[in-house]
């Protein structure tokens, strides 16, 4: 198992760097003096200014030169000091946000990193279950109508769902507003008597002890959660039923029935954990899809966080800052393929012994 | 024929084979018979029928006013606050369709499903709407379809470092998230092609082919080892000739199945990039369109919910009615519905 985890870990570098020659590739459609704001905040409306700064970042340099500057950084000429450059952490300016990229990552990753906390219990848990148990029921009653609740749910546009759902629980029953949080509370919470542990609002409130807090955070949740849900709910219902199908047809079941284990033994112990093993690389992505956030869903709702930023940077063209937000989706989408390939060994034999 | 089989023979029962079945072979024949004999197939092609014949029937159901522009819906005033069905049109109304005198006795034109804020006429872009979705849509699946084969065929037919080249590039292509890159290449492209549904679908198109390309080299690795190839190249056909006449046609049905299937999703994520405001200008057609319109009124969404209501349903039933059909035909073509894709 060691040499499929070193093998799978040797591969890393050639992702990340996949990763990068695409956001690098894409940069290309730029223009220089639209590059440039991967070193400077604006440029002065002067005579010359232009070309000074393509000059001065190395804007017409060849392009593995341009390359390597932007991975590691350029020393600036007039200063001396190195600028730029994604490994050091800087991803250029933020003309919509206002300050760098990476800050703005940083600001907006909480309310995103919230909202996939509370995503993913359910939706990995509901999620399972009506799969196992649409299997365990074959062409029953319970069978028919996750069916057709899995092929509905994925025809439905998150957005429509998400206006839908807005339209009953806000406009009309006023129970679940959009956004991340009350005024009233955003106001207690930015003022020095809260302490932000996390910056996570639910937990920093428990922590506080502010309850009132914990459920306005809790109900702006509620929605989100829904609409990514049932999404997610339909396509691991798909995946985990004809997994565990799959299974159920093996001769390993066959033989625990007929040495007598009760049926609830049979499908827990032996049936799903089997059945289970694609579904681990599935979940995997979703969470990683969570993680770096989900444009529609953060947009519909006006939730913070990192994907209605980038929806937002790319209404306004800022592609600098969209790009930014790519390398951070792309970078955890990576990461989470390998955790997922390292646990698709711990958990599945015939994975190491290949 | 009976005698035969009770004998423990080992051939199948005879049956007659038709053309159909002998042009696409036995495993094509068969998904192609569970699109006409699964319940769920069946209701896909009538609703794909129905919004065909709406996208043909588009300029008689609603007149556009602008016969050189009729993707553009037709507007009553600028007012920002929307209007209930059946109000009526109040300034330049455009042509009246033959079919309302017929059904309602009167010459009076309304706003059938309403207004949008700005007075966007919601029927008018329902029923064009349908027009953008198909072309879009085949637009998208013509082109992937088209890069995919050409770059798998290629990949695969040549094999050894092309391949190696090919393939790497497509798993470069596939490390952004399908809706985040799309996201990207259109704005990138917004200032270059101006406000039209161009950015969106050159995205959508320069993200979507890599899964067609790994599908079907995977069927040319196992064609192209067969006697036929073998056959024509001992008569000295050229290599585009045994690759494009002889390999390429007996491996594409599976991937032009899976990509027609694709139209739906390419429309779900077209409208998905203009609902959030990408793409298409303000007043084209197009059901994403019509629900970002949504986004101004979300307090008030109760009393205009035939903002969100109509434009969602005619999306809803367009994107179910392909995935009831490309289930029931994944289901015919791999009974362990083992592919999914997004």
């Amino acid at each position: 198992m060691t040499a499929y985890i070193i093998r799978r870990l040797l591969l890393l570098p050639a992702l990340l760097f996949g990763v990068t020659v695409i956001i690098f590739g894409l940069l290309q459609f730029l223009s220089p003096v639209e590059r440039s704001a991967l070193y400077v905040r604006e440029i002065p409306h002067t005579e010359g200014a232009v070309e000074g700064i393509i000059k001065r970042y190395g804007l017409d340099q060849p392009i593995y030169v341009q390359y390597w500057h932007w991975l590691v950084g350029r020393i600036d000429p007039v200063t001396g000091k190195r600028v730029g450059g994604i490994l050091r952490g800087d991803l250029g300016y933020s003309r919509v946000g206002s300050q760098p990229v990476a800050s703005l990552i940083a600001q907006r990753f909480p309310a995103t990193a919230e909202l996939a906390l509370w995503a993913v219990v359910p939706i990995i848990g509901v999620g399972i279950w009506l799969g196992v148990q649409s299997a365990v029921r074959h062409n029953r009653f319970f069978d028919q109508v996750a069916r057709v609740f899995s092929i509905i749910g994925w025809s439905f546009p998150t957005f429509v769902f998400g206006l839908l759902v807005l339209m009953i629980f806000y406009a009309k029953l006023k129970w679940f507003p959009p956004g991340r949080i009350s005024d009233w509370a955003s106001a207690v919470i930015n003022s020095g008597q809260f302490h932000q542990y996390t910056h996570l609002y639910t937990i920093d409130a428990l922590l506080n002890l502010r309850f009132d807090i914990f459920w306005d955070a809790l109900k702006h949740l509620i929605l989100p959660v829904l609409t990514l849900s049932y999404l997610n709910w339909a396509l691991l219902l798909r995946v985990t039923r004809s997994s565990m199908l799959e299974v159920l047809g093996q001769d390993y079941i066959r033989t625990a029935r007929a040495k007598g284990l009760p049926e609830r033994l049979v499908i827990n112990r032996h049936a799903r954990p089997n059945a289970l093993i694609p579904v681990v690389t599935l979940a995997g992505l979703m969470v990683a899809g969570l993680l770096g956030g989900v444009v529609i869903t953060e947009t519909v709702f006006n939730y913070p966080g990192i994907g209605s930023a980038a929806a937002q940077a790319a209404i306004q063209l800022d592609v600098i800052t969209v790009l930014g937000f790519a390398l951070f989706n792309g970078t955890i989408l990576i990461l989470a393929n390998l955790i997922v390939d390292i646990l698709y060994a711990v958990i599945d034999p015939r994975v190491r012994l290949e | 024929m009976k005698e035969r089989l009770s004998q423990g023979s080992e051939f199948p029962p005879l049956r007659k084979i038709g053309w159909l079945e002998r042009l696409v072979g036995p495993d094509n024949y068969r998904a192609l018979r569970a699109l006409v004999t699964t319940p769920a197939a069946i209701a896909g092609l009538v609703l794909l029928a129905i919004f065909a014949l709406v996208a043909i029937a588009a300029p008689l159901i609603a007149p556009p006013a602008n016969l050189r522009d009729p993707y553009r819906i037709p507007r009553d005033g600028f007012s920002p606050d929307p209007r209930p069905m059946g109000s009526e049109w109040k300034h330049n109304p455009p042509p009246l369709p033959f079919w309302w005198r017929f059904v309602m006795k009167t010459d009076r034109w309304v706003h059938i499903l309403g207004t949008a804020s700005g007075q966007w006429d919601i029927f008018y872009g329902v029923i064009w709407g349908t027009r953008t979705a198909f072309r879009v849509g085949i637009t998208i699946t013509l082109a992937t379809l088209i890069i995919g084969v050409l770059v798998g065929s290629i990949s695969a037919y040549y094999g050894g470092i092309i391949d190696n080249i090919l393939m790497r590039i497509v798993d470069i292509f596939l490390t952004l998230p399908f809706l985040m890159a799309a996201l990207i290449l259109a704005t990138i492209l917004v200032p270059r092609f101006g406000k039209s549904i161009y950015p969106a679908v050159i995205a959508l198109i320069g993200f979507g082919w890599m899964g067609y390309s790994r599908l079907i080299r995977g069927d040319i690795l196992s064609i192209k080892e067969r006697e036929f190839v073998l056959a024509a190249r001992a008569v000295g056909a050229r290599d585009y000739r045994i690759l494009f006449r002889h390999i390429v046609p007996n491996a594409i049905f599976p991937t032009l199945v899976v990509a027609s299937m694709d139209i739906g999703s390419y429309v779900l994520s077209f409208a998905a990039l203009a609902f959030l405001g990408i793409g298409v200008e303000i007043g084209y057609a197009d059901w994403g369109q019509l629900l970002s319109f949504a986004r101004n009124w979300i307090t008030s969404l109760a009393d205009y919910w035939y903002i969100v209501v109509w434009p969602g349903l005619a999306l809803v039933l367009f994107v179910l009615a392909w995935n009831l059909v490309g289930d029931a035909l994944r289901d015919a073509l791999d009974p362990r519905m083992r592919t999914i894709r997004r």
